[in-house]
């Protein structure tokens, strides 16, 4: 379960807030979009969920835990239980497809006999097995985006943050990615995206939450459907 | 860390190497560069001191004994002074050897004049003990000993000499610390800046690591294992040049400065390597993991 309560936070002159006393909670297993404008406060939710950064006031309770006060020296234990994919992808460009995912595996020292078997189960489940030797640069956007997906998935985290995940992908293969996420999820990973694809979050039918300067604008539980921006 | 974490990290370490290798020329050389300096350093700093222990070992006291002393009891004190934590060794002449080298100085021109004193020695009560000792600094100590004892008449020593062989070793001591400082600052300085510029090319990597749990230790080691590699490496390097170099050096130098090298001996290869090897690789891979757990760190705080 993720538990913000009032958390804020401001930049510069510490009157700019990136977020504004915000207070949610998403229960475990739940399939939760973040949506809003460039500067709502998405990415900065982002990175405040994986202590990239520490808020100005308020707590955050990750899985029990309390974020704001964990040791940085804890924060690895943290970020293993919540996967992360980028728009951009983030892959290695200099290693193939089963080493970008087999690299998550050998960061968290799981046991090498362990390593080949995790990665055939989350390339099957991202359907890019055949591909597994290819280079990042010699495969499509989707494709990349469906390696990023296998690598977060690889350490099974009970939670998948996804940021702008379709950003850079076309309307087929943005819905592949979704069902993929869903997938994930159907097998009890908590997933939360963070979008600007509205499109998709209609189609969805998911729990919305929107964010408008630093705030939650509304809250649409089975949102989709009901969700206008 | 795991042993297979382990292999990882040192197996990541050569690949590293591998993906980045002007990055890796790059350290290597300037690393060859700071330890070939460091070399050439040592190696006459050594000579000198390694000459200036020669000179000082030569300096010695003349301690005389009182005219109503026999041999035995001569020899007597002698032993007493050898067992001095501070006396290397000592050296005697008896009155009759003191004559002979007297006689050999002075009468060579003239043997006929040394002859009106046969059968009586003149230089009957010269039997003297030469004192050396470890330290120069502890001549005066010695000497103050000496005098004190009983039966002794006369102690003679070259104050001069010992105390200009200790100021120029601690002259050369200070020189030697002052430029291997600044050489040492010159050496982090260029090497810090060559392995942040190969690490700034994979901060994404580093950053990739951190998102996905990795420990600051498991992100740092592959970059650690880098840099003893490129350390080493970069120190071998200048190792095998400073040996022809200097081999060569010293060999020119006996053959063609005759008059230098009959006055004083310089140190042997062997010897000089003995510890310029240690000091090389230590230095190497010193520089290279201090260098490249710096430049991590300013990527690592993701």
């Amino acid at each position: 379960m993720i538990r913000l309560e009032n958390v804020s936070m401001t930049y510069g002159d510490q009157h700019t807030y990136a977020l504004n006393h915000v207070s949610l909670t998403i229960e475990d297993g739940e399939f939760v979009f973040i949506v809003g404008d460039s500067g709502a406060g998405k990415t900065t939710l982002f990175k405040l969920l994986i202590k990239e950064m520490q808020p100005t006031s308020g707590e955050i309770f990750v899985n029990g835990k309390c974020v704001t006060r964990l040791k940085r020296r804890r924060i690895p234990m943290l970020r293993r239980d919540i996967g992360v994919v980028f728009q951009n992808f983030r892959l290695l460009k200099d290693r193939n497809v089963y080493e970008n995912i087999a690299f998550a595996q050998r960061a968290i020292s799981a046991p090498a006999k362990d390593i080949n078997k995790n990665v055939a189960e989350v390339l099957t489940l991202t359907g890019i097995s055949e591909k597994y030797r290819s280079f990042p640069d010699q495969l499509s956007g989707g494709e990349q985006q469906r390696v990023a997906l296998a690598r977060a998935l690889v350490n099974k985290p009970s939670i998948l943050l996804a940021d702008e995940p379709t950003g850079n992908l076309d309307p087929g293969n943005s819905r592949a990615i979704m069902e993929i996420l869903e997938e994930i999820n159907r097998r009890g990973t908590t997933v939360i995206v963070v979008t600007h694809n509205h499109e998709i979050v209609r189609q969805m039918h998911k729990r919305v939450i929107n964010l408008k300067n630093g705030m939650i604008a509304n809250d649409i539980r089975e949102g989709g459907l009901a969700y206008e921006r | 860390m795991k042993g297979s974490s382990f292999f990882y990290c040192l197996g990541q370490g050569f690949k590293g190497i591998k993906r980045n290798k002007v990055f890796f020329l790059a350290s290597v050389a300037t690393i060859a560069a700071c330890v070939f300096m460091v070399g050439i350093l040592l190696a006459v700093m050594m000579n000198i001191n390694f000459v200036l222990k020669e000179a000082q070992d030569s300096v010695s006291i003349t301690v005389f004994f009182d005219e109503d002393l026999n041999e035995n009891e001569i020899k007597e004190i002698g032993k007493r002074i050898e067992g001095w934590d501070e006396v290397s060794h000592i050296e005697y002449t008896s009155a009759e050897d003191a004559w002979a080298t007297f006689k050999e100085s002075y009468f060579k021109d003239n043997p006929e004049l040394a002859e009106g004193f046969a059968g009586d020695n003149p230089l009957a009560n010269s039997a003297s003990y030469a004192v050396y000792f470890n330290e120069i600094e502890d001549q005066s100590t010695i000497a103050d000993r000496l005098s004190s004892l009983t039966g002794v008449r006369k102690v003679n020593q070259s104050e001069v000499t010992a105390n200009a062989l200790s100021d120029v070793g601690k002259i050369v001591g200070i020189i030697s610390l002052v430029i291997g400082v600044v050489l040492f600052l010159v050496s982090v300085f260029l090497i810090s800046n060559t392995i942040t510029t190969g690490i700034t090319m994979r901060s994404e990597e580093i950053k990739i690591m951190k998102y996905v749990g990795a420990t600051d230790f498991f992100v740092k080691s592959p970059f650690v294992f880098e840099g003893v590699i490129i350390g080493l490496i970069g120190a071998i390097i200048p190792l095998i040049i400073l040996f022809f170099v200097y081999r060569s050096a010293l060999t020119y130098i006996m053959s063609q400065f005759n008059t230098i090298t009959d006055a004083f001996s310089l140190m042997p290869v062997s010897q000089i390597f003995a510890l310029l090897i240690p000091v090389a690789l230590i230095l190497g891979a010193g520089i290279g993991i201090i260098g490249s757990s710096i430049a991590t760190n300013k990527y690592i705080k993701v």
